[in-house]
C-alpha cells in the first residue's frame, strides 16, 4: 500500500504573542513547525505501516527551510521525502497551491492521500478537497478513525454533533483531525539515519503544470488590503480588593441593563 | 468566462435530518444586503428529500428563489452528490456569488465545489460587502491567527465563494406572507456517482446548550485550574441567565463538554456579556469572542492579553471574585 502524506510547515501560532504595548504580533522567535493536523495525518499513516506496511512519501510545499519538516516526518519514519519549492508557487492561494501539489502527486503511486483537516496559519481547509477534486477521486474529511478491511477503507469521521461511519475503494484523500490519533516522537535511531537522507526538490518544471495555474497568476482570490485590527476603545483595568471589584462589576451590568 | 454573464447572489440552504440550519438563513439575510447592492436577487440552494417545507421556510426569511433538487440521494450529504449537483446548476444558471455555511459540511463542499468550478473561495468571512465601482465582492477574513483583518477578491473568477461561520451575520425576521418562487428540480444522480458509501450515523446525546444563542456567557479557561472552577462560574451563569463557555484548553484537560468551546477551533460567539475567567487570552480564544458587545475579564494576571481586549478587567481571583458577584446579583433582588 502506498500512502502519500501532504504536510505543511507553519508558524506555531499558538506561540505567536501581542506586544502588550502596540498591540501588534510578535512574529520574531516564532518556532517552525509541522502543522498539527499534519502530524496526525503523519502519525495515522505510519500506523498503517507498521500494522500493513505501508509506504509512506512525505509531500510538502514550501520554501527550502521546509527541508527541515520534511526531515523530522523522516525521523518519526517516514520513507520518503519530497520538497516542492520554486518561487513560481510563490503567492499562492488554496486554489494554486492546490494544483502544485495535485501535479506532484500525479507522479506518485498512492492508495490514500492523508492531509492535516487545516493548517493553522491559513485556516482555511481547502487544500485537500481542491487537491483531492483535481486528481478526480474520493475525500473523507475530519476523519477520527482508519481500518483497512480487504480491498476497502473504513471510516469514522466527525460531525459537530456526533460521527458517521463510511467505507471507500482506493485510491481516497482523506483530512485528518487532532482526535484521529497522538503523534509520535521522533526515534533516536532514525535521526541519525534521516541526517544524510536525500529529501527529492521537485520545482515548477518537474511537477509539469500549466505555470498559469501556478503562484499568484494562478489564483482566484488575492488579497487587496490587510490593516491591523481598529484597537477597540480603552478597557479599564482595576485591581482592587476582591468585593470592590465584584461591586463594580456588577454596578456596569445593572448600568447597562444586563440584570 | 465572461463575468457580466453571471448574475445573482447564490446560498446554499444546509439542512441536516430534514432541518434547516440556522446559518442558511443568516446568509439569506446577508444575501438580500448584497442583492440590494448589486440590483439582483437572492436564491436559496436547498438540497435534499421531501423537503418542500425547508423551502417555503427559506422564502419567509427573505429568499427570492429557491432551487430544490430533490432526490432520495440528496437526503444526506454526500460530497460526491451535493458537488456534482451544484456544479451543474451553477454552470447552467451562472450565479455571480455563492455563499456557503462554514459548518463540517460547508468545509467539505466549499473547496470541492469551488476546485470543480475553478474559481476562488474565502474561508470564515466576518465581513462581506460590494465594492461600488467594480461591483466585486469584498470578502473580509481575520488573517495570522486573527490580529490582521485582510480584504480579499476573486475579481477575475466566477463564482466569487465564500464560506461564513454560523453566527457572524443576522437572519431576517420571518414573515409568512413574503412571496418567492420555489423551482424544484429532478437531480441528475446515480448512486454510482456516490463513492464513498454512508454506513451509520451517530449522534452523540449531550446535555447541550448552543452557546451560539446565549445572550450572556460566563466562560473559563486553563486558569480555572480545574473542573471544579466551572461549578462556581455555572452559578454566576445561571443567576445572569447565561450559558457557560470554555477555551480549548479546557476542553482537552475534560473539564467540560467541546459544545461549550469558544474560539478559533470552537464557536464564534457574539453575545451581549462575555465575562473571561482564568483565560489568558490567546488570539486563537480572542477569535471566538471578542466582538461581544461587553467583555468582563477576571484575571490574577494583570498583563494578561485579554486584559486589553476587555471592557472591564478586574485583577484578582475568580475563586473569590465570582461568588461574591453571584451575592451582589441576588442582594439586587432583593
Amino acid at each position: 500500500m502506498n500512502i502519500v502524506v501532504c504536510l505543511k510547515q507553519v508558524p506555531d501560532t499558538t506561540e505567536v504573542k501581542i506586544d502588550p504595548k502596540t498591540g501588534t504580533l510578535i512574529r520574531e522567535g516564532v518556532p517552525s513547525i509541522i502543522n498539527p493536523d499534519d502530524k496526525n495525518a503523519l502519525e495515522e499513516a505510519l500506523v498503517l505501516k507498521d500494522n500493513a506496511g505501508a509506504k509512506v512519501t512525505v509531500v510538502s510545499m514550501g520554501p527550502p527551510q521546509a527541508q527541515a519538516a520534511i526531515r523530522e516526518a523522516l525521523a518519526m519514519g517516514a520513507d520518503e521525502g519530497i520538497l516542492l519549492s520554486d518561487r513560481a508557487f510563490g503567492g499562492a492561494d488554496t486554489l494554486a497551491t492546490s494544483h502544485a501539489l495535485a501535479g506532484a502527486l500525479k507522479k506518485l503511486d498512492y492508495d490514500i492521500i492523508f492531509a492535516g483537516r487545516q493548517a493553522i496559519d491559513g485556516d482555511t481547509a481547502q487544500v485537500g478537497p481542491e487537491i483531492a477534486e483535481h486528481l478526480g477521486i474520493p475525500q473523507v474529511t475530519y476523519v477520527e478513525k482508519v481500518d483497512i478491511e480487504g480491498d476497502k477503507i473504513k471510516l469514522r469521521r466527525a460531525w459537530e454533533d456526533g460521527y458517521e461511519t463510511s467505507t471507500v475503494k482506493p485510491p481516497v484523500l482523506l483530512t485528518a483531525i487532532k482526535e484521529l490519533n497522538t503523534p509520535r516522537y521522533m526515534h533516536m535511531k532514525n535521526i541519525f539515519k534521516i541526517f544524510n537522507q536525500e529529501i527529492k526538490t521537485w520545482n515548477a518544471d518537474d511537477i509539469g503544470v500549466d505555470k498559469s495555474l501556478l503562484g499568484l497568476s494562478g489564483s482566484a482570490t488575492k488579497v487587496k488590503r490587510s490593516a491591523t485590527k481598529e484597537p477597540k476603545g480603552a478597557g479599564e483595568v482595576i485591581n482592587k480588593p476582591f468585593k470592590e471589584a465584584a461591586a463594580y462589576a456588577v454596578s456596569k451590568l445593572k448600568e447597562k441593563h444586563y440584570v | 468566462m465572461n463575468i457580466a454573464d453571471y448574475k445573482g447572489v447564490w446560498v446554499f440552504a444546509e439542512q441536516r435530518d430534514g432541518k434547516l440550519q440556522k446559518v442558511a438563513l443568516e446568509l439569506i439575510g446577508k444575501g438580500k444586503e448584497l442583492a440590494d447592492k448589486l440590483g439582483t436577487e437572492v436564491t436559496a440552494l436547498l438540497l435534499g428529500s421531501q423537503a418542500d417545507g425547508i423551502a417555503k421556510d427559506l422564502i419567509a426569511h427573505g429568499a427570492d428563489k429557491v432551487l430544490y433538487a430533490d432526490s432520495p440521494l440528496l437526503k444526506h450529504f454526500t460530497t460526491d452528490g451535493y458537488t456534482k449537483v451544484i456544479c451543474e446548476l451553477v454552470k447552467e444558471r451562472k450565479p455571480e456569488i455563492i455563499l456557503v455555511g462554514a459548518t463540517y459540511i460547508g468545509r467539505d463542499l466549499g473547496p470541492r465545489v469551488a476546485a470543480r468550478l475553478a474559481t476562488g473561495l474565502t474561508a470564515d468571512c466576518t465581513g462581506l460587502d460590494v465594492d461600488p465601482e467594480t461591483k466585486h465582492l469584498q470578502m473580509t477574513r481575520p488573517a495570522f491567527g486573527g490580529n490582521l483583518m485582510a480584504t480579499i477578491e476573486t475579481a477575475k473568477h466566477r463564482p466569487q465563494m465564500s464560506t461564513v461561520r454560523p453566527g457572524v451575520f443576522a437572519k431576517l425576521d420571518e414573515d409568512k406572507s413574503r412571496k418567492g418562487k420555489i423551482e424544484k428540480i429532478s437531480a441528475n444522480l446515480k448512486e454510482t456517482d456516490i463513492r464513498v458509501k454512508v454506513e451509520d450515523v451517530v449522534k452523540i446525546a449531550k446535555d447541550v446548550v448552543d452557546i451560539g444563542e446565549a445572550k450572556i456567557i460566563v466562560s473559563g479557561g486553563r486558569g480555572l485550574g480545574s473542573k471544579e472552577g466551572f461549578d462556581v462560574l455555572r452559578e454566576l451563569a445561571d443567576v445572569l441567565g447565561g450559558a457557560v463557555g470554555g477555551s480549548r484548553p479546557t476542553i482537552e484537560n475534560g473539564w467540560i463538554d467541546k459544545s461549550c468551546q469558544v474560539g478559533q477551533t470552537g464557536q464564534t460567539v457574539k453575545p451581549q456579556v462575555y465575562i473571561a475567567c482564568g483565560i489568558s487570552g490567546a488570539i486563537q480564544h480572542l477569535a471566538g469572542m471578542q466582538d461581544s458587545d461587553f467583555i468582563i475579564a477576571i484575571n490574577k494576571d494583570e498583563g494578561a492579553p485579554i486584559m486589553q481586549v476587555a471592557d472591564l478587567g478586574l485583577v484578582g481571583d475568580y475563586k473569590k471574585v465570582v461568588p461574591e458577584m453571584v451575592a451582589q446579583i441576588k442582594a439586587l433582588d432583593n
